[in-house]
């Protein structure tokens, strides 16, 4: 299976990746050799076996709805690139 | 051609835990200051881990139930992927295939009939973070973000394209809400966004089984816009056709100053959400007899409350669902009820029902409130109704010593003295009354005895602002009628 250069510039708009044309042939490549390793693994006969999302055999782990300190704002504020009173702030937005 | 409008409807609703839904933040982010209910978990920082909160599970499954959902044994979370500011993690937790209730129902009132509108889904999501964008006098724009909101437990209910009018989604909108209300799992206020709503619009030819391109619009925010929004567009869509357009598939905005939906055109590939399983989330089995204890132990919900004053206190079909549509007058209904309930006294339950319903919703409404917000206590109101029963005061003089009692908080006994509002009941200070004025009336009393009937209306209206609406109506008439043929 090989992933076109078209869907490599497609997934680098959807996560905002500025990609060079170099990149795009670079990961093209890459990813299309992660997914046939992946297709390995079809070669495996799961016809006896339940579909999963999850490996680790646990589930339903949950909490009471008690709530917890949360962090200090300095700290919660710590890495950001700019800040107003105890907001972040960053480039505008509108949709 | 004629044509039908289908729609169906999103709402999300805010859940009222106490702590956000998959980390330990208290919830109550309204009331703090920006960014103080924050941790490494809704902040969206690399390794922390999420934890279901039990009790919004809870509550999402006691509404699917409520809207006779099925509840699948197995569910499990997704990642939904978007980049956007107000999405700390560059994605959101919400459910893909495996939502907690399907396949259920709700019914409305449409012209006397019950109808059922499908629910397809109840899933549990996470709200996102606040964004404030704004510019400053220099011009520079930039938009802050306040994280408080961001992880606040949300549940989605789509229902099925099974709407037809503006006012079924209102109904529906309505019904829906007063349910989340009942069961205590939200406050449902749409002002405030802890209750939102977004609609799929289209038409096709009447009769025909096929749905068509169709349209979403956003940007909602009351019962009213949400009608004013579906009438447009749906009128909207039937011009488009009628003139030999073609609809396109988009999202359109509701313009409330404007009344109209504007396209928003939203950029190319914006809905490649990726949804893939949550990896930090393991898969979630909803054992039956958790099932049947949350069903066991759900509330009594608006549609049997209704029923049940029907039955119990005697009240219309139209005044019993209108009083428990919103279960804090239902509420406060009952109280009062319960002053003055020994023994069944279904007039004294109609009474208490109109005025709620009537003078007592308008006041409210003018000052925006909520009925127990009010100064008036169900004991109030039960005296109130006491004395209008007794006839201490008249139909006229109770509308004045109700306002009063909602402006001032006071006893009604005590402001129908202060104001001298009683009523007269006594015959011969309504003689007197009557005498002076058929005395000062000739015309009037010639009128009636040519036999015209609204002399004697007049005539009784003069006895009634002489005594400024004190003296007893009933009284008034038998007693001018007989000075009348006395003379």
């Amino acid at each position: 299976m090989t992933i076109s250069r078209e869907e490599v510039r497609h997934l680098a708009l959807l996560v905002r990746l500025g990609l060079s044309e170099d990149d795009v042939l670079r990961f093209s490549g890459q990813l299309s050799h992660i997914l046939e390793s992946f297709e390995i693994l079809n070669e495996v006969d799961t016809s006896h076996v339940a579909p999963t999302a999850n490996s680790i055999g646990i589930e339903s782990v949950m909490r009471e709805d008690e709530p917890k300190p949360c962090l200090a704002v300095e700290d919660v504020l710590a890495n950001a690139p700019s800040r107003e009173n105890t907001f972040f702030k960053v480039r505008p937005v509108l949709e | 051609m004629t044509y039908e409008t289908v729609i169906g409807l999103e709402v999300h609703a805010q859940l009222l835990t106490r702590s956000k839904m998959y980390c330990a933040c208290a919830a109550d982010y309204a009331a703090a200051a920006p960014n103080t209910r924050v941790c490494p978990v809704c902040l969206g920082l690399p390794g922390a881990l999420p934890v279901i909160n039990k009790r919004a599970i809870e509550f999402v499954m006691m509404t699917a139930l409520a809207l006779n959902c099925t509840i699948p044994e197995h569910t499990k979370f997704d990642r939904k992927n978007y980049p956007y500011p107000d999405l700390m993690k560059g994605y959101q937790i919400s459910q893909y295939d495996a939502p907690i209730g399907i396949n259920g129902w709700l019914a409305i009132d449409v012209n006397g009939e019950e109808k059922r509108i499908g629910i397809n889904r109840v899933h549990m999501e996470e709200d996102v973070a606040k964004l404030l964008h704004r510019t400053t006098p220099l011009g520079e724009s930039s938009t802050l973000i306040d994280v408080n909101r961001s992880g606040v437990p949300l549940m989605e209910i789509v229902s099925e394209p099974d709407v037809r009018s503006a006012e079924e989604a209102r109904q529906y909108l309505i019904k829906l809400r007063s349910i989340l209300q009942y069961l205590g799992v939200s406050t449902g206020n749409m002002e405030e966004g802890s209750f939102r709503c977004d609609a799929n619009v289209s038409i096709r030819p009447a009769g025909s089984e096929e749905y068509m391109t169709k349209v979403e619009v956003k940007n909602m925010n009351s019962f009213k816009s949400v009608y004013r929004a579906l009438e447009y567009e749906a009128a909207r869509q039937r011009k488009v056709a009628s003139e030999g357009g073609r609809l396109v598939q988009e999202t359109r905005g509701w313009l409330e100053d404007k009344g109209v939906t504007q396209s928003q055109r939203s950029k190319e590939h914006a809905h490649d959400y990726r949804y893939f399983p949550e990896p930090d989330l393991p898969p979630l089995v909803l054992s039956r007899t958790w099932v049947t204890k949350t069903e066991a132990g759900l509330p009594e919900l608006p549609d049997s409350r209704r029923n049940r004053f029907m039955s119990e206190y005697g009240l219309p079909l139209y005044d019993a669902r209108l009083l428990t549509n919103s279960k804090s007058l239902a509420d406060y209904y009952e109280a009062t009820i319960q002053m003055c309930m020994e023994k069944p006294d279904l007039r004294k339950a109609k009474t208490i029902c109109n005025w709620l319903l009537g003078d007592f919703a308008r006041l409210l409404n003018l000052e925006d409130i909520e009925v127990q917000e009010s100064k008036v206590s169900p004991a109030q109101l039960d005296e109130f109704v006491g004395l209008i029963d007794k006839d201490v005061i008249s139909g006229p003089a109770s509308k004045k010593v109700f306002e009063e009692m909602f402006k001032t908080g006071k006893p009604p006994g005590e402001i129908a003295k202060e104001q001298g509002l009683t009523q007269i009941g006594d015959a011969s200070a309504i003689e007197e009354v009557v005498r002076q004025v058929i005395a000062s009336n000739a015309q009037a009393v010639i009128d009636f005895k040519a036999g015209k009937e609204q002399a004697a209306k007049f005539l009784v209206g003069q006895v009634m602002k002489a005594t400024r609406g004190r003296a007893n109506p009933q009284m008034v008439g038998e007693i001018l009628q007989r000075e009348l043929e006395g003379e």
